[in-house]
């Protein structure tokens, strides 16, 4: 959560000292850093991180679910924090990382997080897991030694209508000792 | 493969009762056709194990496909322009300008003027017209151009106020409004219209009048549920592909062949032109059972455009138009001897779908319980709001929330424990069990006098008990194929809603091969595949393994002719286990799976195998559908604290102990009695639909204001699955969705009573409603 505003606060930053001129409407060309890789596209400025994401890149592990911020279905990484991509222009993130669900596995090892879902069953639908993935394995990156209600608020923005919470937090603890070896 | 005369039949001894408690054998002559019975889990190797999910690695890296997530070449975008009126006549339609956008490929219009039946709104959120377009963006441009001219019309959006004579009628006649009352099971058909309320539906056995009058006390509650709304994830969702040769839709869909049906009907079109189709679908708890009615405006646009359309609702649309749990209101009165024992019960009920019907209250006071005298009146009352539909456990979850603490308050009025009042008056051996594990589980002999608690926190305890049908869908079938390879494929329309379907088929098949689930190669939600079983009525698993089990046991017959042939042994003398195949009394002597696959004379061997009817018959069936003898039970315990300054309930733990025939995969079933028990403490506590009866609009339609339980909120919940055997079926496995729903809410109010000896007869139990029944703040007006 605290990196989640800290990002805000250095974006609003950001815009404040560029003195770029009103862009738009019509699609202006941007090149995205997208789990590793430069990704040049053109975006209409009202277009959110989450519909470039899913739209022209074609990543659509992405999830919308409520498209305001409500459920974080749409969680990604913005440089190391977890960010609703429903929330924030795609002209808005510039030369910052974006980590997706599909970037998160080094190849074809899973991150201990993505192992420790499968393995403890902490998914049903499927359908808010990449989020809930995202944004656990970001506490563990942060916090070596979570307990379990460190993961309940990391994922207290979550909405899982499976009611997958419980497995999640025993999955997510788990990846954590799995980190610390 | 030879089939054997549909007379044909031998005698099999399966296990039967519960595993750990009293395991015994029953007997069933079962046709020649069918495998043999299948041991008790503790005697298999994959049946019963908590193997992880076969799409499991799929869901984590983003990579499954749902149906929003579908992309055609040439794809259009569908949106659908929505009445703003609660209730209003189309007086015009002008579609024109939007027509001549640009971007824009086709315009529906969904009513007209010249039609007054069909061009009347009656909530807010009726589709009027929908368009398809180039982008999402054009699409909601050319909404703004359709030009809609209104007449508004008296409306009510409260059901109490509907149910009085001189309130705005929803539908100007009998005629116009929905008929039937699909509350019970077949519906009731020719139901009265009276002004909004369409009933009553009656049940009815003995004499209620001579019950009361037996009776030493007499209860009568009134107990009121609020309407909960779905909140699937993942959005409903169609990708509608018409061409000259046929129709594909991929759809988020609970019934890929129901809905193939659905389209050809409506289209005009034979069964073999359309196909259905869903790779992962976001949930559904009862709301995705249909075509729906974007599917077929969809479709229809695909038709005019002569393009692939993609529509998904936004959760606005989701949350005013694509369904909810009804909300009732039910008054019971039961009668009972001093010792407990039921005299008679009759229950009075209203509920409301809004403009639909559905919304009773199930048949928890007429069947849960021993009573020789029941009498039920069901009504569904019209209101200018969003049609209501099944939803998890539809009618008896509300019914619950009234009857199982109707029990609760008896049991005082007795002062019998309410654990030894169920002990005398419900029959059901299985839920015995299920009370003796969980009040060992919770501690309940630590459950004090209620609200004796010192201080502002109060602690309580409470149970309640669950009853659902047993539900098989005769029309299922699965394919079973061996490649010559030793590959193996399990094919089914059966669709996974997320409760991990094609896992428990791979653990079923592989089973029988004595292969490894991870080796079985799993493709369902396709019509191109046999017919599967809906993902609804908590039937899938109970209608589409046995049929798995038996497909895959003929394929091992063909398979085990060719080893013999290799072994020299006869094939009735050889075993498949652990990717071999073996001589019973000798397993030094055996081959590998995948060299007697190499024998077989062609490059694929398959069975088809379609759900038998249970061994010992089914208790009712209804064209696809049939109950089977035993009902589902279920008991939960909850134990919560209630801060009565502030009046949040905080639920502190959960034991949930369930039953559903043979467990096949025990942590799945875990996994979905957490489901079922969050949505129900949520109802419990949290959700509201809010209807504004000044305007008729739901003020909360989103993720925010709607309030569902996060993990903050979530208790310890101990999850406790019998191994009930009853020797029905090829797996004997069956649901477990809706009953462990069922029962969540009622043991939680029973648990707030506990802690401070006041009744919530009304959800949910807000802060606010914990406060007023507590006299500490007036009471608000609902």
């Amino acid at each position: 959560m605290i990196n989640t505003t800290t990002a805000l606060l250095a974006q609003a930053e950001t815009l404040e000292n560029s003195t770029a001129s009103t862009v738009g409407p019509e699609a202006v060309a941007i090149t995205l850093q997208i789990n590793g890789a430069a990704r040049p596209l053109r975006v209409e400025p009202r277009m959110t991180l989450a519909d470039a994401l899913r739209g022209p890149l074609g990543l659509t592990g992405t999830k919308i679910a409520c498209n305001r911020g409500a459920c974080s279905a749409c969680t990604v990484w913005l440089d190391d924090s977890p960010i609703c991509s429903c929330m924030m222009l795609a002209i808005d993130v510039g030369a910052r990382r974006v980590t997706t669900i599909e970037g998160l596995a080094q190849g074809d090892t899973l991150h201990p997080v993505q192992q420790a879902f499968i393995e403890h069953d902490a998914l049903q639908c499927g359908f808010c897991t990449p989020g809930m993935v995202m944004s656990c394995a970001a506490l563990v990156e942060h916090m070596p030694e979570p307990n379990a209600d460190d993961v309940r608020a990391s994922i207290a923005g979550h909405v899982c209508r499976c009611g997958t919470y419980p497995h999640v937090v025993t999955a997510t603890l788990a990846a954590a000792k799995v980190g610390r070896g | 493969m030879t089939m054997a005369k549909e007379d044909a039949l031998r005698t099999e001894v399966f296990p039967y009762g519960i595993a750990g408690v009293g395991l015994g054998k029953v007997e069933r002559q079962v046709s020649v056709d069918e495998p043999p019975a299948l041991p008790p889990n503790a005697d298999l190797n994959v049946i019963g194990k908590s193997v992880p999910r076969q799409d499991g690695r799929a869901k984590v890296t983003g990579a499954i496909r749902f149906t929003a997530d579908i992309s055609l070449p040439g794809m259009l975008y569908g949106r659908i322009l929505r009445s703003p009126m609660p209730h209003a006549q189309l007086r015009s339609l002008d579609i024109s300008a939007a027509a001549r956008h640009p971007g824009v490929r086709a315009v529906l219009p969904i009513d007209s003027p010249d039609d007054p039946q069909s061009a009347t709104f009656r909530y807010i959120g009726a589709p009027v017209a929908a368009v398809a377009a180039i982008s999402m963006a054009a699409a909601e441009e050319a909404l703004r151009l359709i030009q809609v001219d209104y007449h508004s019309l008296p409306f009510v959006v409260e059901m109490d106020r509907a149910r009085a004579q001189a309130a705005p009628h929803v539908y100007e006649s009998a005629e116009a409004a929905p008929g039937g009352h699909p509350s019970g099971w077949p519906a009731a058909a020719n139901l009265p219209l009276n002004g909004n309320v369409r009933g009553p539906a009656i049940s009815r056995r003995g004499n209620v009048t001579r019950g009361f009058a037996e009776a030493d006390v007499i209860l009568e509650a009134e107990y009121r549920t609020q309407v909960q709304t779905h909140c699937c994830l993942e959005p409903h969702g169609i990708v509608a592909d018409w061409r000259a040769d046929g129709l594909t839709v991929h759809i988020s869909t609970q019934y890929t062949t129901g809905v193939r049906h659905e389209l050809a009907e409506e289209f005009g079109l034979p069964l073999n032109r359309v196909r259905v189709i869903v790779d992962a679908m976001g949930g559904g708890f009862g709301s995705k059972s249909t075509l729906g009615n974007y599917g077929r405006f969809a479709v229809e646009l695909s038709r005019r455009a002569q393009a692939p359309v993609r529509l998904v609702l936004d959760r606005e649309e989701e949350q005013m138009d694509a369904g909810n749990r009804p909300g009732t209101w039910q008054r019971l009165r039961i009668g009972a001897k001093r010792d407990g024992a039921l005299t008679a019960i009759s229950l009075l009920s209203y509920g409301t779908a809004g403009v639909a019907l559905g919304a009773g209250v199930g048949f928890n006071a007429e069947a849960l319980y021993a009573c020789p005298n029941f009498e039920g009146a069901q009504h569904d009352v019209f209101i200018n709001a969003g049609p209501g539909c099944a939803m998890r456990a539809p009618g008896n979850t509300p019914g619950a929330f009234g009857l199982e603490q109707a029990m609760d308050e008896l049991a005082e009025r007795l002062a019998i424990d309410p654990l030894v009042l169920r002990e005398r008056i419900d029959p059901s051996p299985v839920r015995r069990e299920e009370r003796r594990i969980g009040a060992e589980r919770i501690g309940w002999q630590r459950r004090r006098a209620p609200g004796v608690d010192p201080g502002p926190v109060k602690r309580g305890l409470g149970v309640a008990q669950s009853l659902w049908m047993a539900n098989v869908q005769i029309n299922s079938a699965c394919e079973v194929r061996v490649m010559r390879d030793g590959t193996v494929e399990v094919l089914s329309s059966v669709q996974d809603i997320g409760t991990g379907t094609g896992t428990v088929l791979a653990q079923t098949v592989a089973e029988v091969f004595g292969l490894r689930p991870e080796d079985m190669t799993i493709r369902i939600g396709d019509t191109e595949f046999p017919p599967g079983p809906p993902s609804y009525g908590s039937r899938a698993t109970a209608s589409i393994t046995p049929p798995a089990r038996t497909a895959a046991w003929r394929v091992l017959q063909s398979l085990l002719r060719e080893a013999g042939l290799a072994l020299n042994a006869a094939a009735e003398d050889l075993v498949a286990r652990k990717g071999r195949i073996l001589v019973r009394d000798d397993p030094s002597r055996g081959i590998s799976f995948r060299e007697a696959a190499a024998r077989l004379r062609t490059d694929r061997i398959s069975a088809v195998a379609s759900r038998s009817d249970d061994y010992p018959g089914f208790r009712r069936r209804m064209g696809d559908a049939a109950l089977a003898h035993q009902d589902l039970g279920g008991v939960q315990f909850a134990e919560v604290a209630v801060d009565t300054e502030t009046g949040i309930v905080r639920v502190e733990r959960v034991v949930a102990v369930q039953d559903c025939g043979r467990p096949i995969n025990p942590r799945q079933i875990e996994s979905q009695v957490h489901g079922g028990i969050l949505m129900g403490l949520s109802y419990a506590l949290f959700e509201e639909r809010i209807l504004d009866q000044h305007t008729g609009r739901m003020v909360n339609p989103d993720l925010e204001h709607y309030k569902l339980a996060g993990p903050c909120e979530t208790p310890a919940i101990d999850v406790v699955i019998l191994e009930n055997y009853q020797g029905n079926s090829a797996t004997d496995a069956y649901g477990i969705a809706e009953p462990a729903n069922i029962p969540t809410a009622p043991a939680i109010a029973n648990a707030v009573y506990n802690a401070i000896g006041v009744r919530l007869r009304s959800l949910p139990m807000t802060p606010a409603a914990i406060l007023a029944a507590l006299g500490k703040i007036p009471e608000r007006r609902s």
